[in-house]
């Protein structure tokens, strides 16, 4: 059976969500949820995958409230998730500004920035808690601006009208995990947290259809370890290294999540995927990541191409009116200052029309030569300096005399394991927090965002629903020579044996590479029926030339960072299929989802409310079988979907 | 860190010495009386409460539990900086300053000068002329031999360097450096290294070219 | 650009290892470092050796998992990450040596990887705030001087690569500690720990293994985010007044 003959099974339906008035929703499912005596909770040991923003507060969270912790990380110490990278801030819903913010408003925000395909109760619950954080974020150390008074200052961010979002220089996620590194640290110190860094995660051990714990590589010895647990927490952030080229860290990767996906974890909206409109472009064959630039450079740049294809002259030769400012010209009420999704698909559509600069032209001009005539350069020098500095020390080319090259590149994924309002996955006991999850920015996220939802659920969310988990157990302890804890690590070993043993002729990058260009080709900033279909074709076939053509050097016993990178892209090959497939089933755009079938007259996502108002969670059959399609329907109750306009 | 807090002590007392043996060093230029009689009354400070040199010999005890401090502190220390640091580079490349770079042997040199020098010119046993009481002689007849000013000068160009890094350094150890003061107080380490170097070095120049006698 | 690059292999801990001459070709100048060595590494797989081992994530200098030394200096001739380090920082025909960062301890793992958790053992003493999920006063309780607001956070950009104590002569970890504990210390939410806190970091610090400070400012001139050498002199303060204190 092809895999895109995909079955509709049963609709999947959240059981936690408690009903009732939005704001009084998250008070009750505490006040509901079960809890474990303190004095149990040493008994109980909580797996948990990542240490990022969600893994590292919750980590340390759960630690603190007597819970015996046990946690991995890829890399060599737990301060290095690629949450540090984020730059831009953190909302929270204040309003210290006095500017009519509130819970409220930061709900109705995000619940319309993620095009209505977010679910209510758990968008709500995110802006009530998102005050907490920045309360519990302070009193740790983390140095966020501040004013002359020495109160926090907060910028506006991404569109939205009102100045909620906090900030530490360009290095906010840098900032706010150390802040949990911190804090799990401490826990470290105590006893409470037993962490394995440089350990990956290699499969998920499912015992009579609970979580009960993992399989994982010591990447240094190779040595393949158990550990056992009573739940077991992913935190191991999205999967946007499908494309090869992403803003994502190296080592991001989606074998965590599409480990418990395959052990049945339902797989809510692949397709959901974030391209963030100002990077850095490519600079040749040899790129290996991209690097994001903050898109507050929009709020003074002017983006223009010219306005003939093929025109190669400098910038600075291309007088004015051969110039074509054209989010200014489409856009007029918003110009540069359009949603990223909009300003993304617009730099593609003029560099597929051969309009693009720089090699390759898959770049636009950010010209920042007007705010330089208008604000003087030492004014565009305080506000922009550091980003003008980290431009030219990777293109070695001048943005104050030269307008910079900037080109989407793909940011972050929506799309995760399906969880319910617990963060549980369709596996009891498995939970699933941070980007790993799908759960609350719908089709797209807005700016600041994804920093507030990782500590929420880190600090907040999970360390109050996991009790009603584990106080419901008896939780019997897994013999380590049980079938289940043994057929899982015997797969693993299996795996890796085979990799190493096709002993072929491309190397993993190789694979991945091509794996990306077909992705950000066919599953990109615009998609098509037939580009889609194109992709499922072929996807099998690139994923069963690696299996027959790989080349692994070394052993499994031993450092082998090829071995670790072979066994990613394995997972990417098989997820790449179901975001695919994901794109295909929904047949209207939204967010950061644009098919190209689907838009208004003039250019616009069109969404489809009536077929596609639901969450799409996706259920492992075999591996290129067709899967399972569950629905989660949507309801929309306080804030009633509308058509995004621009225009 | 305690021993590092121990060797910047230490060291600020032996420098605030260094400064006054300069400054009575360049007594010299008064003629043999004033010299002598400045030695003579060394041994008379704090009399009538202490008896005579009673008080040299407790600023000698003290000194000499500083240098002995001083040293024992750097020879574990620098222990232990040798042994976390086991593996070389193959490329070699050091951006630090000579007088960084000199610390240990030029603490070294200068260890094994106080040495002799305590042998010449306080116990007089290597001293050419060795004459109690003449102090000025004593000094004029070292200087005339050609050798002894060499050491004399490889000395005292290693202490100028020693305090040059070691001064600062101190300020750093006892946390006096901040990022506005940094600037002041490496001037001052300079200012003070060459001037000490210049006030010691000034006496056997001066008897090499005559000017004392 | 044609380049030799001489690099450090050493398979295993126990390993002796040696410097293995390699040549790449047609390197462009806009790659960066690591990109570079992506390149020599495509080529080893494919020609059956074992690839170059180096710890890298974010390439885009904030992570602090890369590092080597490159000609002798920590990250290269740029003061900054050898993510962000670009090839046109070289010429044609040039000779680059990459060695592991040197320290006892930094234990190599494999060639150009070492063993950086002493790190995490030193924040683990005491390199936080002591204030569990939830027991957090309103965040504009306390104000805090934007001076003491920017102290902190200069000090607090750390990303924790470990090239201070690569460049140090004495495998010191001095600015490390100091990065964090200046961080802290500064801010009122850091005071009620601050003697503590300096006492035990420094103390692990010193159990790690590091050497200690000769005030040689490698440390400070090798860091790509610029934590300045006074930041050691704070800390000595800092331990010399807890001592009192205590």
């Amino acid at each position: 059976m092809d895999f895109s003959d995909y079955r509709v099974g049963e609709p999947v339906a959240d059981t936690k969500a408690p009903d009732g008035p939005v704001a009084d929703r998250w008070d009750r499912r505490r006040f509901e949820a079960k809890l474990v005596n303190p004095a149990n909770r040493r008994k109980h040991t909580v797996i948990v995958v990542g240490t990022g923003l969600a893994g590292g507060s919750a980590g340390a969270t759960l630690a603190e409230q007597g819970y015996h912790v046990v946690q991995f990380c890829f890399q060599d110490s737990p301060r290095r998730a690629h949450s540090i990278a984020a730059q831009g801030g953190i909302n929270a819903a204040k309003n210290y500004r006095n500017d009519g913010d509130s819970v409220h408003r930061l709900f109705y925000d995000t619940v319309k920035g993620g095009d209505f395909r977010a679910r209510e109760s758990n968008v709500h619950r995110l802006a009530e808690v998102s005050v907490q954080i920045i309360d519990q974020c302070v009193a740790q150390g983390v140095p966020f601006a501040r004013e002359y008074g020495g109160l926090l200052d907060t910028r506006s961010f991404g569109g939205v009208q009102v100045s909620r979002t906090f900030y530490a220089r360009g290095q906010t996620g840098q900032q706010l995990l150390l802040g949990a590194y911190q804090a799990l640290s401490r826990q470290i110190d105590a006893g409470n947290v037993e962490l394995h860094a440089r350990t990956e995660m290699l499969d998920l051990i499912v015992v009579d259809g609970r979580a009960r714990g993992i399989v994982a590589r010591d990447l240094v010895s190779g040595e393949i370890s158990v550990h056992l647990g009573d739940a077991v927490v992913l935190a191991t952030g999205g999967y946007g290294n499908v494309f090869y080229l992403s803003t994502n860290a190296k080592g991001s990767n989606a074998t965590a999540i599409w480990r418990a996906h395959r052990k049945g974890a339902y797989f809510a909206n692949p397709c959901f995927t974030q391209i963030h409109p100002t990077c850095i472009p490519r600079s040749g064959e040899h790129q290996s990541k991209l690097t994001l630039m903050s898109e507050s450079l929009r709020n003074d740049g002017r983006i223009w191409v010219p306005k003939a294809a093929g025109d190669t002259r400098a910038p600075a030769d291309i007088p004015e009116d051969e110039r074509d400012y054209y989010l200014e010209r489409i856009y007029p009420a918003f110009g540069n200052l359009v949603p990223r999704d909009i300003a993304s698909r617009a730099a593609k559509n003029v560099c597929d029309e051969g309009r693009g600069v720089g090699p390759g032209g898959q770049g636009v001009y950010l010209d920042f030569a007007d705010a330089i005539a208008r604000m003087g350069r030492a004014a565009v020098e305080e506000k922009y300096g550091n980003l003008f500095e980290m431009y030219e020390r990777i293109t070695a080319e001048d943005p104050y005399s030269r307008p910079m090259r900037i080109y989407p590149a793909v940011h972050y994924t929506m799309g995760g394991l399906w969880v319910d309002y617990d963060l549980q996955t369709t596996v009891p006991g498995l939970f699933a927090i941070g980007e790993a999850n799908f759960s609350d920015h719908g089709a797209n996220r807005l700016g600041a965002s994804a920093l507030m939802q990782g500590l929420a659920d880190g600090y907040f969310v999970l360390p109050a629903t996991i009790n009603d988990y584990l106080a419901r157990g008896p939780h019997d302890p897994v013999p380590a020579a049980h079938p289940a804890v043994q057929d899982a690590v015997s797969g693993v070993e299996e795996r890796l044996g085979r990799l190493l043993a096709v002993g072929g002729d491309r190397t993993p990058d190789s694979f991945h590479r091509e794996l990306g260009e077909l992705m950000w080709d066919e599953c990109g900033m615009a998609r098509t029926e037939s580009g889609l279909r194109k992709a499922l074709e072929r996807i099998p076939a690139l994923r069963d030339e690696f299996w027959r053509r790989v080349k692994v050097p070394g052993t499994g016993e031993e450092f082998n960072q090829s071995l670790e990178k072979a066994n990613r892209v394995a997972d990417f090959l098989e997820l790449a299929e179901l975001m695919c497939l994901d794109a295909l089933h929904r047949a209207e755009s939204c967010g950061g989802h644009f098919r190209e079938e689907s838009q208004t007259p003039d250019g616009e996502a069109l969404r489809d409310d009536e077929r596609f108002s639901y969450a799409a969670a996706w259920e492992f059959t075999a591996a290129g079988a067709a899967p399972v399609l569950h629905k989660e329907e949507l309801v929309f109750e306080y804030v009633h979907p509308t058509q995004r306009s621009y225009a | 860190m305690g021993k590092k807090a121990v060797m910047a002590g230490t060291g600020v007392v032996m420098l605030l010495f260094l400064v006054v043996h300069m400054l009575g060093n360049l007594k010299i230029f008064f003629g043999p009386e004033n010299f002598n009689a400045y030695a003579a009354w060394l041994r008379t400070i704090g009399e009538p409460v202490l008896h005579e040199s009673w008080y040299l010999w407790i600023q000698r005890t003290g000194l000499l539990a500083c240098v002995v401090l001083h040293g024992v502190a750097a020879y574990q220390l620098s222990r232990r900086d040798l042994a976390a640091r086991p593996a070389k580079y193959v490329h070699k490349q050091s951006r630090a300053s000579y007088a960084t770079r000199t610390m240990r042997w030029g603490g070294v040199i200068v260890g094994l000068f106080i040495v002799w020098h305590i042998l010449d010119l306080t116990t007089l046993t290597v001293n050419p002329r060795g004459q109690a009481g003449h102090p000025y002689e004593n000094v004029v007849a070292d200087f005339r031999v050609w050798w002894v000013d060499v050491v004399y000068i490889v000395a005292i160009l290693a202490l100028g360097l020693h305090i040059r890094h070691g001064f600062w350094s101190a300020a750093q150890t006892l946390g006096a450096v901040n990022k506005r003061r940094d600037r002041a107080l490496k001037t001052t380490a300079t200012v003070l290294a060459a001037v000490l170097t210049a006030g010691f070095l000034v006496v056997p120049v001066a008897v090499m070219s005559g000017l004392v006698d | 650009m044609n380049l030799t690059l001489r690099i450090w292999r050493q398979h295993s801990p126990e390993d002796k290892g040696a410097m293995v001459t390699y040549r790449v070709e047609d390197i462009s100048p806009d790659m960066s470092f690591l990109e570079m060595l992506d390149v020599l590494n495509e080529e080893l797989i494919l020609s059956g050796e074992e690839p170059v081992a180096f710890d890298h994530d974010c390439r885009e200098g904030i992570c602090g998992a890369c590092g080597v030394v490159i000609n002798g200096q920590a990250h290269g001739p740029e003061r900054t990450t050898a993510c962000q380090l670009h090839m046109r920082s070289f010429k044609d025909g040039d000779t680059i040596d990459v060695e592991p960062w040197r320290a006892a301890a930094f234990p190599v793992v494999r060639d150009l990887v070492v063993d950086r958790s002493a790190f995490d053992r030193v924040i683990q003493a005491g390199g936080y705030v002591s204030v569990p999920t939830g027991s957090a006063p309103e965040a504009h309780a306390t104000a805090v001087p934007k001076e003491s607001a920017d102290y902190a956070f200069e000090h607090a950009e750390c990303i924790g690569c470990g090239a201070c104590v690569a460049a140090c002569p004495n495998g010191s970890a001095m600015l490390f500690t100091s990065a964090k504990i200046n961080h802290l210390n500064v801010l009122p939410q850091g005071a009620p720990e601050r003697e503590t806190r300096v006492l035990n970091m420094v103390a692990a610090m010193d159990g790690q293994g590091f050497g200690g400070c000769t005030n040689t400012g490698e440390c400070a001139t090798a860091c790509p985010k610029g934590i300045p050498l006074p930041s050691i002199a704070a800390m000595n303060r800092e331990y010399l007044r807890a001592l009192r204190k205590r």
